[in-house]
């Protein structure tokens, strides 16, 4: 679990500026290990290599010294690209999480549509959006009477527009358009 | 020395005796350092050793001036020599002396060739800030147009460097400014720059007309945005992996500011601001630069507006593409066809970057341009070798080629069977790991050394290699200049012998003849370094980690690498002993850093004692608690005519 923390570390997120030497690096050996314990070390990664890199990080964890601790600034990459990388992949992941589509029917309208809620950064975006994917079916007139209601987790339906934005998507599950009538 | 009197001077002004030239000045060093300093010290920084930098008197009265305009504009501080006519023709030719060698070089032949060349300098070259004040280069130098400044060691970039060492670019602006009203062009690299600092260089210098910062920090769009709205003649605005200082609420519209008639833009590179812009007023700003050659933006364009900027300039020979990636829905996004004819348009493009975040089913648009290309930096694009083997495959002209690892040996192997005509190639790491698995590796090495015979530098992370892949590269491309192996697992020794790298890396430096730079990793003993000593004789930079078994090794860099300028070592086992064997060479070099090795304080006191014309800093991580430890972390050690710097940080101690 040890080299699982230290791995971890190595790829956390931080708001370091550069050169900032960090605080929460992996323990660094205070000394250089003696040349001899390196040659053996060497050894035993030829035999590991095999077996994967994942044993060789095992193997050394008996060694004397905490040799294959993640250490500052190597490999000799340069912080900027290091950044850049872990920008990159934290947006991906973001984007990855799915596209958080959600089914949204209107009564009346002969089929549903589907939205990505991550499109939207709030209430207001998504109200355009409905209205915009709906707006054959309604006239301007109307469009006050309408409700945005939305189906949670637990199966109950709730009026958009409660609980914060975040909250909202996490929870939401299904979208629904009520006209004004029901609505009441 | 005396200068020659020529007879045919037609009266020259009258000058009393006690006005001719004193007897330079003889160095404090040691005769050793002082002979040796006629060599190659003055390499590439300007700081040549004191004892060629002989004291003139200040002051003292200038006849009538009869040739004013080769005469330098600082007023009456300089007294002319016996010979007017001579030091006049000497200077038009020494015009024409551009190489910062050449110039050191001509200044040391004498007193009045030294005042010619230091009037004709346009161009100053300071490898290292705090190795000569600004006061002392502006004194000497009176007609600079550009200035070059190198700050930090390169292991900040490494976070090896604590925040907040030095490198600040302030003292010399505050220099600059009053000496040098017509300065052009400023190049900074690894300095700390302020956005007062980029107002002041705005407001100090009219003519203004080139910035370029590399791995610079302290500033914002703030100061980007002063900038761009006060120099007016800008034409070269270079931001290269510099660390921006922005909130992203807090930042400023800074493209917006730029003139609003036509610029004289030339290159606009901003691919490491990370905040977002504003984008319809980089367009307007593209359409309204007619000069532009180089634009390279920031992930946060899409290839919807990719094309857009593409459509304004049609010219570009250098472009960075952004996120390379569509932005609009799945009904809006921009076809592959069209992105394709836009690059098809763009007829002088040779130079391309950027695909930050890029989808990999754009890339065939590109294909129009790739026969033309001589440069492509993907190296910040995951793609697989699948995904860019048929890029690769239409590049071939090729001559620089930046990568990530995940081209794989197949495709470095496609490299090697389509780009003969390469010369610099850089195979970065998708996962800085130590264990990761690593996609590249010594056969990946062996095609592009038979199929790239022409190669001049090589940057390779991997994490298995061969001795006889490098031993092969050595014998296939001897044009090889730079050579930077990066062998990620630390002390790993050749994947199929079990051997250290010693020969490999033994073969690189007897074989590449014209070798001035190399990287050493791997697991390698005192042989390694023996032949580095042996054979490495233009080697200037060299950069060790994790290497060498004793003292050695230092014992044979520093007596063989006649030419060495920069040697950066870290966790290996060197001590005292091996650091004062270089005790007679230091003053030759540039720099010295060491990190985690056995250095003591000891040993670092006794180089500081004995070589009064070099700074020694120790550099802590943090404020030592318990007092001066014996042990030495960081040390860093550089030739300087000035002494201790008083910028120090509390972390560093001047020895």
């Amino acid at each position: 679990m040890e080299i699982d923390a230290e791995n971890l570390s190595a790829t956390e997120l931080r708001l370091g500026l550069p050169g900032t030497s960090s605080s929460d690096d992996s323990s660094r050996p205070k000394k250089p290990s003696p040349s001899g314990v390196g040659v053996k070390r060497a050894l035993d990664d030829t035999k590991s290599e095999a077996s994967g890199t994942g044993s060789a990080a095992a193997d050394d964890e008996d060694t004397a010294t905490p040799a294959k601790a993640q250490v500052v600034g190597w490999p000799p990459v340069r912080a900027y690209r290091k950044n850049t990388f872990q920008a990159a992949a934290a947006k991906k992941a973001e984007q990855q999480s799915g596209g958080l589509y959600v089914k949204v029917s209107m009564d009346g309208a002969p089929y549903l549509r589907k939205v990505d809620l991550r499109m939207y950064k709030g209430y207001r975006e998504l109200r355009e959006a409905l209205d915009a994917l709906f707006t054959k079916s309604f006239s301007a007139a109307e469009t006050s009477q309408y409700a945005i209601a939305y189906e949670d987790k637990d199966g109950d339906l709730m009026l958009v527009g409660d609980v914060p934005w975040d909250m909202f998507i996490s929870s939401c599950k299904k979208l629904r358009i009520m006209k004004g009538s029901e609505a009441r | 020395m005396s200068t020659p009197r020529s007879s045919s001077t037609s009266s020259p002004p009258q000058i009393p005796q006690s006005l001719t030239l004193a007897p330079a000045r003889t160095a404090s060093t040691s005769s050793s350092s002082s002979a040796s300093g006629m060599r190659d010290a003055a390499e590439d920084d300007f700081d040549s050793p004191p004892s060629q930098m002989s004291e003139d008197d200040p002051g003292g009265g200038v006849g009538d001036r009869w040739e004013p305009d080769l005469r330098g504009g600082n007023g009456g501080a300089r007294w002319a020599p016996p010979d007017q006519v001579l030091e006049n023709v000497l200077e038009s030719v020494l015009e024409f002396l551009t190489a910062a060698r050449d110039r050191n070089a001509a200044s040391l032949v004498c007193r009045s060739w030294y005042r010619a060349e230091a009037q004709t300098r346009r161009e100053l070259f300071i490898g290292n800030c705090y190795a000569v004040s600004p006061r002392r280069a502006v004194e000497r130098f009176s007609r600079v147009r550009a200035v070059v400044l190198k700050g930090k060691p390169r292991f900040a970039d490494f976070s090896l460097v604590p925040y907040g060492w030095g490198a600040y670019v302030s003292p010399w602006l505050a220099a600059l400014g009053p000496a040098y009203p017509r300065l052009e062009r400023i190049s900074l690299k690894r300095m700390t720059v302020t956005d007062e600092d980029l107002a002041l260089i705005a407001k100090s210098f009219p003519l203004f007309k080139e910035l370029s910062l590399v791995c610079c920090d302290g500033f914002s769009t703030l100061g980007l945005a002063v900038v761009a709205e006060r120099c007016r003649h800008l034409r070269v605005l270079d931001l290269i992996e510099d660390y921006l200082e922005d909130e992203e609420d807090e930042m400023v519209d800074w493209i917006s500011k730029f003139p609003e008639s036509n610029t004289s833009l030339e290159s606009l590179l901003f691919d490491c601001v990370t905040v977002p812009f504003n984008f319809h007023a980089l367009e307007a700003l593209v359409a309204r630069s007619p000069a532009l050659r180089q634009l390279r933006v920031n992930h946060h364009v899409s290839v919807e507006q990719l094309r857009r900027l593409m459509a304004r300039a049609p010219q570009l020979t250098h472009l960075g593409t952004g996120a390379f990636r569509s932005e609009a829905g799945p009904d809006g996004a921009l076809s592959v066809s069209d992105l394709a004819t836009s690059f098809a348009a763009s007829r002088s493009l040779t130079c391309l970057s950027g695909f930050r975040e890029v989808n990999s089913e754009y890339l065939p648009a590109i294909y129009p341009v790739c026969a033309k290309l001589t440069s492509l930096n993907f190296s910040f694009a995951s793609l697989t070798s699948e995904e860019l083997k048929p890029v690769i495959r239409n590049c071939v002209n090729l001559r620089t080629f930046w990568v990530l690892d995940t081209v794989g040996d197949e495709g470095l192997r496609a490299v090697a069977e389509t780009c003969s005509d390469l010369r610099e190639l850089r195979v970065f790491p998708l996962d800085a790991t130590e264990d990761s698995e690593g996609s590249v590796s010594d056969v990946g090495l062996q095609a592009i050394s038979e199929g790239c015979p022409k190669l001049e530098s090589i940057l390779y992370f991997c994490q298995r290699m061969t001795n006889a892949a490098v031993v092969a590269m050595s014998k296939n491309c001897p044009d090889l200049v730079v050579f930077r192996l990066c062998i990620m697992g630390r002390h790993r020794p050749d994947r199929i012998t079990g051997e250290p790298m010693d020969d490999g890396f033994g073969a690189i430096v007897m074989n590449c003849k014209k070798l001035t730079r190399l990287s050493v990793s791997g697991l390698l003993t005192d042989k390694a370094f023996a032949y580095i000593g042996k054979y490495g004789k233009l080697i200037k930079t060299l950069s060790v980690a994790f290497a060498g078994n004793s003292d050695m090794s230092l014992q044979y860099v520093f007596e063989g690498c006649t030419k060495l300028q920069k040697l950066e070592v870290r966790d290996s086992p060197f001590g005292d002993k091996g650091l004062l064997s270089g005790l007679d060479y230091f003053y030759n070099m540039r720099f010295l850093w060491m990190n985690s090795c056995r250095l003591t304080m000891r040993g670092c006191r006794e180089v500081a004692q004995q070589m009064q014309n070099l700074v020694v800093e120790v550099i802590k991580d943090h404020s030592d608690d318990e007092g001066e430890s014996e042990t030495v972390d960081k040390l860093y050690l550089y030739r300087s005519l000035e002494g201790p710097r008083n910028d120090a940080p509390p972390f560093v101690n001047i020895l």
